[in-house]
């Protein structure tokens, strides 16, 4: 299952500071949508609301609406941790548990929810996950070793696995690709485009070759200067944003003449 | 975007001075370090000679050293173990409450008024446990002799003033209370931010994101810190002296007025009356209770590293 994304009039604060301004959109179910722009534009911290980790910042808050399939995450009566469980994340810098097996990585989430699954279930999971990402042929003689022993790509994809182990609605990945080489950054994006059937993607990148071969649409977010807040530029079809956009900044920054 | 800045520089020379001074001076300090244990040990072990090579029946009134011993191993034993069940939950509670719970004005103040605790002087806690500790806890003492008397560790008669074991063992508590906890807090403040978020990411509740991030990092030095408690309890001397009136036995009971003592208060109470062999007897107790801290101290190295791989170090 994956589930519509849409955002409403949302303005973005770390205590005083507003961080991002205004933005309105809407993801569609079993997309792929690659949120581009300069430095210090607000990406990730727009990413992050979309889950409400944007929150675990002291002073952070947020206003505006977030919803997904009709209902606002941002609800007075709305659980966070369970907000979380249905929209997973992938981080920039790959953070598997270091004190967790590989295996143990993978099930983590999944025995937040349930402690008492059988042996063989989770057997099954690890397995189905690990497909899933990609990785299962690399690691399934060493499942119980260290996830900390991987690879950098190697780790980025045991990520992607616990981040799909809980079945979320929605996969937001932050950078996922920046610290790995040309071709775990390949697997990965060969990964997304399997999971774009089954989940709606929202990634974060720099790369624009990556954001043009991966996504569907592309949001461009700009800043008018050092302490004003990241607005939403310009937001179409990929193809649209690459080959003809509308907005003057948004040619400039993909055909590389600022940012 | 991080941009790496190579070190373009590469003056040579003072680099190479700085080096050489620096690694002189820690080779000298490790040295110095390993001189003073070896000289301690030596000293140990020349004036213990005499107690083990002795005619048993000379020593303590023909009772032998081993004898002698082995209660005080035990009263030790005992009561460091008792204040170290009794301080480790409190002490892991409040270094997360500082780390991960209390606001931070609160949880300052909080931090400043363990590390002043972990400056007061044994004594103190010898006095407070003589003085209010223990008539306070007395009445509680006689309530659970009556109402729990059937489980041997509370098995009477109840003693009249308070000052048992237990008591004993609650004032070493508080005294391992601030180190165990201060190290740990430490510790939690140092979990990974990544990880932290990682396990919120996922959906863990604040406590699930404790047990999953911070508490299996923090694992190695948790041990570490409560090793640190532990030999401090062990070599206590004078909150036990003040508190315990000692009897040579082996006993759990906890709040019976027959306790066991330990190696460290016994030398004090008896030193200074001891003459000749006598000296060499308490001397010879002291190996033991050095031998004790180093063997508790090895265990704890290789259950550390028995999980290295998992630590998180790499
Ligand atoms: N924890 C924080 N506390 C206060 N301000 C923050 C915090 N994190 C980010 N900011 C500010 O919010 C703004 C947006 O930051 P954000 O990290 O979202 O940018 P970004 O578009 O992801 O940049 P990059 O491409 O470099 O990752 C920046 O001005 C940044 O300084
Ligand atoms: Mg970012």
């Amino acid at each position: 299952m994956s589930k519509r994304i849409e955002v409403k009039d949302l303005n973005v604060y770390y205590g005083k500071f507003k961080a991002v301004e205004d933005v309105s959109l809407t993801i569609e179910p079993r997309t792929v949508t690659a949120f581009i722009g300069p430095s210090g534009c607000g990406k990730s911290t727009f990413l992050r609301t979309l889950n409400r980790m944007h929150e675990v910042i002291p002073g952070a808050r947020v206003e505006g609406e977030v919803m997904i399939d009709g209902k606002n995450l941002y609800d007075a009566d709305v659980d966070p941790v369970l907000v979380r469980r249905q929209v997973g994340m992938v981080f920039q810098r790959p953070n598997p548990f270091p004190t967790m097996s590989i295996a143990d990585n993978v099930l983590a989430g999944v025995k937040l929810n349930n402690n008492k699954m059988s042996k063989s279930d989770a057997e099954h999971l690890v397995e189905k996950s690990l497909k899933g990402a990609n990785l299962w042929k690399e690691v399934k003689d060493r499942l119980n070793l260290p996830g900390s022993g991987l690879s950098g790509g190697q780790q980025q994809r045991l990520c992607i696995a616990r981040a799909i182990a809980v079945s979320p609605e929605v996969i937001l990945m932050d950078e996922p690709c920046s610290a790995l080489d040309p071709i775990s950054t390949l697997a990965i994006e060969d990964l997304i485009d399997e999971l774009k059937a089954k989940y709606t993607i929202v990634i974060v990148t720099h790369n624009m070759q990556q954001a043009s071969r991966v996504s569907d649409k592309t949001a461009f977010f700009n800043i008018a200067g050092t302490g004003e807040p990241g607005k939403l530029i310009e937001f179409d079809d990929t193809t649209t944003i690459f080959e003809n956009p509308h907005v003057q900044a948004t040619e400039d920054y993909i055909s590389g003449r600022f940012g | 975007m991080a941009i790496e800045v190579q070190e373009s520089t590469q003056a040579k020379a003072p680099g190479r001075m700085g080096d050489k001074v620096f690694s002189t001076s820690s080779l000298v300090a490790g040295s110095l370090i390993l001189a003073v244990l070896a000289a301690v040990a030596i000293f140990l072990v020349a004036q213990s000679l005499p107690a083990f090579l002795a005619d048993p029946a000379d020593v303590n009134d023909g009772q032998g050293f081993w004898t002698y011993v082995i209660p005080l191993v035990f009263g030790t034993i005992w009561a460091a173990a008792l204040a170290l069940v009794i301080a480790l939950p409190f002490a892991i509670g409040i270094a997360l409450f500082i780390s991960h719970f209390a606001p931070r004005k609160l949880a300052q103040g909080l931090g400043y008024v363990i590390d002043l605790l972990a400056a007061v002087p044994s004594v103190v806690f010898g006095l407070w446990g003589i003085t209010v500790l223990a008539p306070a806890v007395q009445p509680f003492y006689s309530w659970l002799v009556d109402n729990l008397g059937w489980i041997p560790l509370f098995a009477g008669p109840v003693s009249g003033t308070g000052r048992s074991i237990l008591t004993v063992a609650v004032v070493l508590a508080v005294m391992i209370l601030p180190i165990i906890t201060a190290l740990s807090r430490e510790i939690f403040l140092q979990t990974p931010r990544l990880h932290e978020e990682a396990a919120l990411a996922l959906g863990a509740t604040r406590w699930e994101m404790i047990k999953v991030a911070v508490l299996p990092f923090g694992r190695p030095g948790i041990i570490s810190a409560t090793m640190l408690g532990l030999g401090r309890a062990l070599g206590e001397t004078m909150a036990v002296a003040m508190v315990l009136s000692p009897s040579v036995i082996i006993s759990f009971a906890l709040i019976q007025s027959q306790n066991p003592t330990t190696i460290a208060a016994n030398i004090a109470l008896n030193f200074p009356e001891a003459h000749d062999l006598g000296v060499n007897v308490l001397i010879a107790t002291g190996l033991i209770l050095f031998l004790i801290t180093l063997l508790v101290n090895s265990l704890a190295r290789m259950v550390i590293n028995r999980r290295k791989a998992f630590s998180g170090a790499n």
